[in-house]
């Protein structure tokens, strides 16, 4: 804009060169008339729908977010060898597609490399490898059969790398070094120190080639650790008790007995829950 | 007042133009859930959209408290989460809207996928989505790492031992995201960089033109 040169105070619109003025006539967009069905101005018409259906989404992730403290576990320990790695859950199936003989050791390449760059490249190109006009999905049968099949995989990959990851958190040993012996003086004590138990989870409970058994209670009642006792688990071999079947009751109610004082077990198990 | 001054802007700028070519494009009836509430589905690309807003936002506050170091990462967010008001909100949305922005990001390619929407003219248009999707990936790597919890430092080394049993480029792939020797300072510092720089930018590049190309090319036609 300006004004001018002989002095009148009328307007003058120029365009970018500002020695070029303005004469033609904006181009104004269609009336909605004009289009087919029941069509509407994208602001703020159209916007406003999608604002309603986005607030409808916000409380929705609003009630979880207040529902649900986002996990933070200790801090990282790079020397912990006991952790269990997991990636975030969106990645659970690629983890778990490096578990199949033929996708890991020396055939790395096909879980690292093959498969996921046949998805990922499939998707990257496919407006390239689906020419066809037909857009109704019932009429690509290749595409729409491909991609079915790639998503079931992908939902049961990342459903069994769950239950795998819950179950080797189940298995995990649970005792804890720093948590006290309970109940030093009762005779059980004994019968555990004269069998092979003692070699080991060590004179103290403190654990030798087998976990510390302290805090165990908090972890297992009499009957599972009876259980462990008659058969085995991971690297315990079965059948270590020697004694009468009421000493091995006596053990396990003792053994169940060792828990963390209040609220001292709590954290270790809130890490691994997640 | 306010009418005045914007006709004042306007009269020097020009900017009527600009955003009434935003506002004015029509939006046809079979996207419109007001319409047809099976148009839902054509919802998704915006919400993942207002996601990434909540992401951007909810970010930029954490910034303010999260130290990027070994030493203090940790720290940092036990502190915002467990002190600061609402710093358990803002760190939630962040966590949760990470995985939220991926279930709508997949549902809305699902979308354009099954309504063969990636065909011509919109083959390019694709393509940036896709590249989105990764980026969106990558950020989702990359911040997991940065709450330094166990979690995140051995989840961070195991994707880094996968990256480097590629052939050929693994190892620099594994240089790259490491930094130096083992998972450590090095590592937490590019990660930071790469989550807060890099792929935030790389991901605003490509909205734009995501938007620029949906914009010119109009959304798909009815099935
Ligand atoms: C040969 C060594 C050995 C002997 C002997 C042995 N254990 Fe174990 N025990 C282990 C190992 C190793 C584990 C860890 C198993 C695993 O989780 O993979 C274990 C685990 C356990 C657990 C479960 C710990 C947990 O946190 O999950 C209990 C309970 C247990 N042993 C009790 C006993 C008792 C009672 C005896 C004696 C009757 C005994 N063990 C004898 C090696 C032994």
């Amino acid at each position: 804009m300006a004004h001018n040169q002989d002095g009148q105070d009328q307007e003058v619109h120029f365009v970018g060169d500002s020695r070029v003025k303005v004469n033609e006539k904006k181009l104004y967009p269609k009336d909605y008339s004009e289009f087919p069905g029941k069509t509407e101005a994208f602001f703020p018409n159209f916007l406003l729908k999608e604002w309603m259906v986005a607030v409808v989404v916000l409380v929705g992730f609003m009630g979880l977010v207040m529902a649900q403290e986002p996990p933070l576990g200790e801090q990282a320990d790079p020397t912990n060898t006991s952790f269990l790695p997991v990636p975030d859950w969106y990645f659970l199936f690629l983890y778990q597609l490096l578990k199949f003989k033929w996708a890991s050791g020396p055939f790395v390449v096909v879980g690292t490399v093959l498969v996921p760059g046949f998805i990922f490249g499939g998707l990257l190109l496919a407006p390239w490898l689906d020419r066809g006009k037909e857009r109704r999905p019932m009429k690509r049968p290749v595409a729409t059969g491909l991609t079915l099949l790639t998503l079931i995989a992908i939902v049961v990959l990342t459903w069994e790398a769950e239950d795998e990851h819950q179950k080797q958190l189940a298995s995990l040993p649970k005792g804890d070094e720093s948590v006290e012996i309970v109940d030093q003086n009762d005779p059980a004590y004994d019968i555990y120190k004269n069998n092979a138990c003692v070699n080991c989870h060590g004179q103290q409970l403190e654990g030798l080639q087998g976990p510390s058994l302290r805090g165990i209670g908090d972890s297992y009642t009499s009957k599972e650790i009876i259980e462990i006792m008659d058969e085995g688990k991971g690297e315990m071999p079965a059948g270590m008790f020697q004694g009468t079947e009421e000493e091995k009751k006596q053990l396990a109610d003792w053994l169940a007995k060792q828990e963390a004082p209040e609220g001292k077990g709590e954290k270790k198990s809130q890490e691994h829950e997640e | 007042m306010l009418k005045s001054a914007y006709e004042w802007i306007d009269r020097r700028l020009d900017i009527t133009p600009m955003w009434r070519d935003l506002a004015d494009h029509e939006v046809p009836e079979h996207v419109n859930p007001a319409h047809h509430f099976s148009a839902f589905i054509y919802c998704f690309g915006g919400l993942t959209f207002f996601i990434v807003v909540i992401q951007i936002l909810s970010g930029m506050f954490l910034t303010m408290y999260y130290v990027p170091d070994i030493q203090n990462a940790y720290k940092s967010v036990d502190y915002l989460q467990n002190e600061i008001a609402f710093g358990q909100i803002v760190r939630g949305m962040h966590h949760w809207g990470a995985s939220v922005a991926i279930v709508m990001l997949f549902l809305h390619t699902l979308r354009v996928f099954f309504t063969g929407s990636y065909k011509h003219p919109r083959e390019f248009n694709w393509v940036v989505g896709m590249l989105l999707f990764f980026t969106i990936l990558g950020l989702g790597f990359t911040g997991y790492l940065l709450p330094w919890d166990n979690k995140a430092y051995f989840a961070t080394k195991v994707g880094i031992e996968i990256a480097a049993s590629v052939p050929f480029v693994g190892d620099a792939i594994a240089t790259f995201l490491q930094g130096g020797e083992v998972v450590g300072a090095q590592t937490l510092a590019r990660f930071f960089a790469l989550h807060v720089f890099f792929l935030p930018g790389a991901l605003l590049a490509l909205l734009g033109a995501h938007f620029f190309l949906i914009r010119r090319q109009g959304i798909s036609g009815p099935l």
